[in-house]
């Protein structure tokens, strides 16, 4: 009786997930293909051909855009895996997992737009860094004529992805390191002798890793494909290959849709060869790690090694929180003239005009956030009590199709998804917007959830069922308050991945949508910093504010239920 | 003697029936919602189309919802995949302010709805005679397809505490920037201010202007384009980080002119940097000025897509873009500064009053420093040297 419901409840879940999900992927990427291969009645094209893939190898810069695609995904992936096994491995123990995570928590909200909006008016010959130096230790009187933003080496690109990555990673990492005994590995190593680093990356590091592998392929796969962040950092003349997509797909040179569509697939095919690529240096890195463990080096000088990981997670620490600071400072100047350390006049005028677009799209933003984690959240919900009541445990291809979304390319599938909508008759705009955020959020609200709820402690369960409990009430008033603070953390997570949203929202809200994101990037192409930074801070202040109530809520709400609270933290 | 008979007969029949069917337009338009595609990187031209759809809403019913754009082809991608949808009503677009290649492009595959420039009642302040600017895009002739709204005309603009005599002609530009190199950059190329920069110098260097007016083919476009290429060559390596980036649009480059990067910006609008001063975007001392050849200039169009949703909605806000009080509102620097596309010649003596009372800014170049208006290229030459450009410097 109990395991037909679950089986019924799995089947209903596993059926919404493939239509809801999987299909509209498999839909887009049909209609891209066909695009790719000469297919697109529209504008006239309507024979199987190579031409499009002739074309796209023939358009300017094609090539360069591919190596500083490659570039900045492998860079900027390892270099933060890097940075983050060091700072984990320098502080671990030192630092309460609680606390760090609050430290992490401004970084992981924070857009990747709007950041990188920051990031850019500080690091530009002519931004914060280089005004707060000027002319006093510089002798610069005018901004030098250097590249330090958009450069062509994609440097500034893999320094704004690891503001994003290190906190990412951190956080998985201090989520998979609860699952390891870190305290006695420890002691044991340097009771052998070996230094502290060195434990890390022989006994600790090869126990982590597994635990972490699908979200590094999640980090390769997005540095190997996102947008925002790219076309607002990244080298412009060419760019990499993601943005040049985007842009092919809306050049006024209409037929450059099907160029555009072989580029998306090769787009697919370059993160299936970089996961491949990644997965093959993990055999090489197993033969090497093993032979190198085996001749047991006790590596006591691994200090120094620590010490730049430590500095420069630091370093970009402050480099995100500067960031955010100065879009704030703007959003509040009149006029701010290089080389003044501050802005020469001030002004509220940017915030004192919601009506001239902020405040619909900040309507716009928090209306689909919601609409988007709540729905989310709820198959999340439904998903993993369906496992529980089946009583049988996930498959290995169940945990792909949740991270399918997040593998494929955005740019591969948004296209033809768009097109598919429309033949479908799914042109509500705002409905449409808000299905493909899901197709991204409710990844992150699965990932979120499944180890919190696998660690429920069973015999509450039990117990509540032996008094009699259906299976319901066990939900209700069981399982759902225990989990309430993990829930809560699921439903900021996911509001953060909605309110992020770029292409899905272009895509599919047919550009009717204007939300903060959005309208951020659009503006960073425009000439006002003071209402770009309005946006941008309203960007970064949602995320920020609904992880602050992630973090505040359970506190206030168990505040007469001491033992739960404690047994939540 | 028997035509003027007819198109007396034919002028007295038009009119009344015009009339109805205006009204007929006004009273279905009656509650849309006008759904303009514009180019969103301008706060005040977004301020000036909301504040259209609080007019609009108090005269007409209508209002305007604008679909910010970051490039222009968004919308008609969008129409395109409408089409392909098989979707020929109730399309998502309304309205686009469109231009040029983009226009080409959406009147060639039938995406239009028109002809409807004759239709609206304020297009009778407009010079309609064979020769005038208001009728071609472009050099395509616009066959009412689309209704303009605002002039643009090609200006530079220098910082002249930092810059007092700026060079004015392509030729001077070359030197200025051999002596002061770094200081100089125009707009990527396949963005329109950068290839409207290249068609400039076009028209300056090229040995036989009269080519450029009609379609470029591959003979005509090298000899045509072999100066312009030989004075970039020498130009670009002097140009802002060696000529290997360039700023996205014009709004970027005006940054760049506020924050001292570089100093000389470009626009298409005169007023452009009067209303940045105005705005605090610039500083004071900021003056634009025209090459003293002449500059480009074209008209700025709505046009309305083929299976839009709002037709009525959109020709009524057509019709009030073209309305005289509406073009001295946008005149004025401190809303748009944008200077209008009616025929002085047509317009009566209050509306002359409501232009004659905007205010001035030493920043807004004047007649005389604007010079004569050049003709735009074939947009055939557009689409040419922006492929040539990148094939040319994109590595």
């Amino acid at each position: 009786m109990r395991t037909t419901e679950g089986r019924w409840l799995r089947l209903t879940v596993l059926g919404i997930v493939s239509a809801g999900l999987v299909l509209p992927i498999l839909a887009g990427l049909w209609e891209t293909a066909r695009a790719a291969f000469g297919f697109l009645p529209a504008i006239g094209a309507d024979a199987l051909s190579l031409d499009p893939w002739r074309r796209l190898w023939a358009l300017p810069g094609v090539t360069t855009s591919l190596w500083l695609t490659l570039w900045t995904g492998f860079a900027s992936t390892l270099l933060a895996l890097a940075i983050a096994t060091g700072f984990c491995a320098a502080v671990h123990g030192r630092m309460s997992a609680g606390r760090s995570a609050r430290l992490l928590t401004p970084f992981l909200a924070t857009p990747h737009a709007a950041l990188a909006i920051g990031i850019t008016f500080l690091i530009a010959p002519s931004g914060w860094i280089a005004r707060m130096l000027s002319p006093w230790a510089t002798g610069w009187d005018l901004p030098p004529d250097l590249a330090t933003v958009r450069d062509p080496y994609g440097i500034a690109l893999i320094l704004g992805l690891l503001i994003k990555e290190v906190p990412f990673f951190l956080l998985v990492m201090l989520s998979a390191l609860s699952q390891v005994p870190v305290r006695a590995h420890l002691a044991a190593g340097r009771a052998l002798g070996y230094g502290r680093g060195v434990v890390w990356i022989k006994v600790i590091a090869p126990q982590v890793y597994p635990l972490i592998r699908l979200p590094i392929f999640v980090v390769l796969s997005f540095a190997l494909s996102m947008v925002d962040m790219a076309i607002i950092l990244g080298p412009s003349n060419p760019p990499t290959l993601a943005v040049a997509i985007t842009r092919w797909f809306f050049a006024a040179d209409t037929m450059l849709i099907l160029p555009a569509s072989a580029a998306a697939l090769t787009q697919t095919a370059l993160v299936a060869g970089g996961i491949l690529l990644w997965v093959g240096a993990e055999r090489a890195a197993i033969l090497a790690g093993r032979f190198w463990i085996r001749r047991g080096g006790r590596g006591l000088s691994s200090g120094p090694g620590l010490a730049v990981a430590v500095a420069g997670a630091g370093f970009l620490m402050a480099l995100g929180t500067a960031a955010l600071l100065a879009l704030l400072i703007w959003s509040v100047t009149w006029r701010w003239p290089f080389p003044d350390t501050l802005p020469e006049s001030w002004s509220l005028g940017a915030w004192a005009r919601p009506a001239m677009g902020w405040g619909m799209a900040l309507k716009q933003t928090l209306i689909i956030g919601i609409a988007t984690t709540v729905l989310s959240l709820t198959l999340a919900i439904a998903w993993l009590e369906g496992e529980d009541r089946a009583g049988m445990s996930r498959a290995r291809w169940a945990e792909g199709l949740i991270y399918l979304p997040l593998l494929v390319p955005q740019v591969a599938f948004l296209y033809g998804l768009s097109v598919t909508f429309l033949r479908a008759g799914v042109t509500g705009g705002m409905m449409a917007v808000i299905w493909g955020q899901a197709l991204f959020v409710f990844p992150y609200v699965m990932i979120a959830l499944s180890d919190p709820w696998r660690a429920v402690d069973r015999r509450m369960v039990r117990a509540a069922a032996a008094l009699g409990a259906g299976p319901w009430r066990r939900l209700f008033a069981v399982k759902l308050p225990v989990l309430l603070a993990p829930v809560l953390t699921a439903t900021a997570i996911g509001f953060a991945v909605s309110v992020a949203q770029y292409l899905p929202t272009l895509f599919l809200g047919a550009g009717r949508i204007a939300t903060l994101t959005t309208e951020a990037v659009t503006l960073s192409s425009g000439s006002d910093r003071r209402v770009t930074g309005v946006y941008a801070v309203l960007q970064a202040t949602l995320p920020f504010a609904a992880y602050g109530a992630a973090l505040m809520l359970p506190a206030a709400l168990l505040r007469h239920r001491r033992g739960l609270a404690g047994a939540v933290a | 003697m028997r035509l003027p008979l007819i198109a007396l007969l034919a002028a007295g029949l038009a009119a009344p029936a015009l009339a109805d069917n205006w009204d007929d337009t006004l009273a279905a338009a009656r509650g849309q919602t006008v759904f303009w595609n514009a180019w969103g990187g301008d706060e005040r031209t977004n301020d000036f189309i909301a504040w259209a759809s609080g007019e609009l809403e108090a005269q007409y019913g209508v209002t305007i919802q604008q679909v910010k754009l970051s490039d222009t082809a968004e919308a008609v991608t969008r129409v395109i995949a409408e089409k392909a949808a098989g979707q020929t009503g109730g399309g998502s677009v309304d309205l686009i302010w469109i231009n040029g290649a983009n226009f080409l492009s959406m009147k060639e595959q039938g995406l239009l709805h028109g002809p409807f420039l004759a239709d609206l009642p304020n297009s009778k302040y407009l010079d309609l005679s064979d020769d005038s600017a208001a009728i071609v895009d472009f050099t395509i002739p616009t066959e009412g397809y689309e209704s303009p709204w605002r002039l643009a005309k090609f200006v530079l603009t220098h910082d002249s505490a930092r810059v007092p005599e700026p060079p004015r002609s392509m030729a001077a530009f070359l030197d200025w920037a051999k002596a002061n190199p770094g200081r100089f950059t125009h707009p990527a190329v396949s963005n329109f201010m950068g290839a409207t920069f290249l068609k400039q110098a076009l028209i300056e260097l090229t040995p036989d202007v009269s080519v450029l007016q009609s379609e470029a083919t591959d003979a005509v476009f090298s000899a045509a384009t072999e100066p312009l290429w030989a004075w970039y060559d020498a130009l670009r390596p002097n140009l802002w980080r060696g000529g290997t980036a360039f700023p996205e649009n014009e709004s970027v480059l005006q940054q760049m002119l506020n924050d001292g990067e570089v100093d000389f910006a470009m626009a298409f609008d005169p007023a452009a940097a009067a209303a940045a001063v105005e705005r605090g975007l610039l500083p004071d001392t900021v003056r634009s000025y025209a090459p003293e050849g002449g500059s480009i200039g074209n008209i700025s169009f709505v046009a309305i897509p083929f299976n839009a949703a709002h037709k009525e909605g959109a020709m009524v806000v057509a019709n009030f873009l073209l309305d005289p009080a509406t073009q001295a509102h946008a005149q004025d620097i401190t809303v748009l500064g944008s200077y209008s596309v009616l025929d002085p010649a047509k317009l009566d003596d209050a509306a002359k009053a409501a232009f004659a009372a905007l205010p001035t800014s030493p920043a807004l170049p004047s007649n005389e420093a604007l010079g004569p208006t050049l003709n735009e290229p074939h947009p055939s030459w557009m689409t040419r040297i922006a492929g040539e450009w990148a094939k040319r410097y994109t590595k």
